[in-house]
């Protein structure tokens, strides 16, 4: 269990996130929807070790690993997918997924197999410059690489950003299958309408504010949520 | 898998098949020869062609934009010169100063064990030549790697400036002597191998070993995972920092391999050139290796060594004749005088740069594959020519 408490976080002078306090039990998909600007990003990536805490703590597991650097928190079996893609371009899809295990020194076939079975298109592409793929099969391989990590917590940070509807549903239904294969998901969208579908829990985040939280159906089927971020 | 293995063998083959050629070539040329600018082309060449693959490990896979080449370099010729100066020339080199290191590591070696220490000592100065400039390079990393792009630029510039004056400085001179050269080193044209009564000279295939050598551990690096590491960096450090990649300790790991193998290219040069003084090493030389990594493209090693070797054999040999009046048979003392070579050889660096926007390999390696389809290429490529130029001169943003 991943268990988040008062956290707090500052660029600069700015307060971006002021406080939060929320559970992440393990196996579940857990999701923080929100406006831009509202601090969901900002948490995955204090989370993931890439921006450190001003206040509050990271607990996971009952271990404290609040502002611990990036790659103890991969070798925690916390692992994030960046927002916006970022894989390597100049690499091939292979060395990407390669990349992804860098901390692990063990025998990659078995994960190499999986992350191909659930992306069937990067197999045909392994030998391809990730930099020539399409928006799509850059988010799978992004999410693939994150998954040669053998994360126990997958963090994705906007997975359906950019990418069109019918893909936009191939990436959730994916999230649905690592789900199932025992990986607890924390995902932040914008998209609230499939992640509160697909979430167990849903958060809500206003300026750096937790303001509702419940079950994913709950949410949507809350006046306010449908108001402001359904658009029904 | 199986695949990769015969390339591998393939290109042992060759590799070792070059060094046989150099081999015979050490033998057959005669210094007096005209040949031998061929010589010094491969000697200078290799300490270059070393020089611009450590360089492209930093800034080409790496992605880190660091000017401080010549700095390291100088470490590395200093180091080698002082540990391997015969005790009994010691003092006159150091003509000024009481000289502070007493002993010759081929010397000891060489009194210990025979002539094979000779050999011995020399790999261990180039070695530890590596060593400290490595470790200088550790001491410069930890402050000026938290800079990005341009600032890293001028702070290892700077830097390498530096150490230029701190090795010129007339306090250290019973180690440096001051701003006077250092000489009577082990030097390449005076390496034989005696077997018999035959003598093999070796000045010409020392560094070019040593430069294979090391360009293969290069090579082998940037296979590894680290490569893969480094060139992640390069593409998106904050997905390599997500995917765990530790960004400091990866970029002081490829500062220190890149000023490792330039502190051996520097000790070969102090070989190659049987002096070391510390006012060659200014930045002027930083940017010709940048120049040769640029010629040869970005993040490609063999386009680094065939921007070394051609850079080299242009300046040092090909338009000799244009500072000596003769030049492809034609005569022009008017013309062809000092100075005139440097003329034409910046045109040709700028035509080269026009046509290769990307360097000579771009960021590809040379493969068998490649050779093959070249008389095609090169055929595909000169019919190309009137376009480009063409190209040049439209006021249209060319592709």
């Amino acid at each position: 269990m991943l268990k988040i408490r008062d956290l707090r976080v500052n660029y600069g002078g700015i307060e971006a996130v002021k406080g939060i306090t929320f559970d992440v039990p393990e196996k579940s998909i857990v999701t923080l929807i929100g406006a831009n600007g509202a601090g969901k990003s900002t948490t995955l990536r204090t989370i993931s070790g890439l921006v450190k805490p001003s206040g509050g703590n990271i607990e996971w597991n009952g271990k404290d690993i609040t502002g611990i650097s990036s790659d103890q928190v991969v070798k925690q079996g916390i692992t994030m997918v960046p927002e916006g893609r970022r894989v390597f371009a100049d690499l091939t899809v292979l060395e990407n997924l390669k990349i992804g295990a860098y901390l692990r020194n063990d025998d990659l076939t078995e994960d190499l197999k999986w992350v191909f079975d659930l992306f069937p298109r990067l197999k045909e592409r392994s030998w391809q410059y990730a930099g020539t793929l399409s928006g799509g099969e850059q988010q799978m391989l992004a999410v693939g690489r994150a998954l040669m990590s053998r994360p126990e917590v997958l963090m994705m940070d906007e997975p359906s950003l950019g990418l069109a509807p019918i893909i936009v549903q191939d990436i959730f239904s994916i999230i649905r299958d690592i789900h199932e294969k025992g990986v607890t998901i924390l995902l932040v969208e914008q998209n609230a309408n499939m992640a509160l579908k697909t979430a167990d829990i849903g958060y809500v985040l206003e300026t750096g504010r937790i303001t509702m939280q419940g079950s994913g159906k709950e949410l949507l089927n809350n006046e306010d949520v449908k108001k402001a971020y359904l658009g029904t | 898998m199986k695949k990769d293995n015969k390339k591998n063998f393939i290109s042992l083959v060759i590799v070792l098949v070059f060094l046989g050629i150099v081999l015979l070539l050490d033998q057959v040329i005669k210094p007096t020869d005209n040949m031998s600018m061929l010589l010094t082309v491969l000697q200078k060449g290799s300490v270059y062609a070393l020089a611009a693959v450590s360089m492209n490990l930093l800034n080409g896979f790496t992605g880190l934009f660091s000017l401080g080449h010549a700095g390291f370099m100088l470490i590395g010729a200093y180091t080698y010169a002082m540990l391997t100066i015969p005790d009994a020339a010691r003092a006159d080199v150091y003509q000024y100063y009481d000289p502070a290191i007493r002993f010759s590591i081929p010397e000891v070696l060489s009194n210990g064990i025979g002539p094979a220490g000779t050999a011995l000592g020399v790999l261990i100065a180039v070695i530890i030549a590596g060593l400290i400039a490595c470790l200088f390079a550790y001491l410069i990393g930890l402050p000026v790697l938290k800079l990005k792009s341009d600032y890293l630029a001028i702070a290892t510039l700077g830097f390498a400036e530096i150490i230029r004056a701190i090795f010129q400085w007339s306090k250290l001179g019973p180690l440096t002597n001051g701003s006077n050269l250092l000489k009577g080193f082990e030097r390449t044209s005076t390496f034989k191998l005696a077997i018999g009564d035959f003598t093999l000279s070796l000045s010409t295939f020392v560094p070019v070993l040593i430069a294979t050598i090391c360009i293969w551990i290069i090579v082998l690096i940037k296979n590894s995972t680290y490569g893969r590491a480094f060139v992640a960096i390069r593409d998106d450090e904050i997905a390599a920092e997500a995917m765990g990649i530790d960004l400091a300790h990866h970029k002081m790991l490829s500062f220190c391999t890149s000023s490792f193998f330039a502190g051996i290219s520097g000790a070969m040069m102090a070989m190659v050139l049987s002096i070391a003084q510390a006012s060659n090493f200014r930045s002027a030389m930083t940017y010709e290796i940048l120049l040769m990594v640029v010629l040869g493209g970005i993040g490609s090693i063999s386009g680094s060594v065939i921007g070394a070797f051609l850079f080299i054999s242009t300046s040092e040999w090909w338009l000799r004749g244009l500072d000596s009046g003769k030049w492809l048979g034609i005569s022009a003392p008017g013309i062809f005088r000092n100075g005139f070579r440097l003329v034409v050889f910046s045109v040709i660096i700028m035509i080269v740069v026009l046509f290769f926007r990307k360097g000579i390999m771009g960021d590809k390696e040379l493969t068998l594959e490649m050779v093959k389809a070249w008389p095609k290429n090169i055929f595909n490529w000169i019919r190309s020519i009137p376009k480009k130029i063409k190209s040049l001169f439209s006021k249209k943003e060319a592709k």
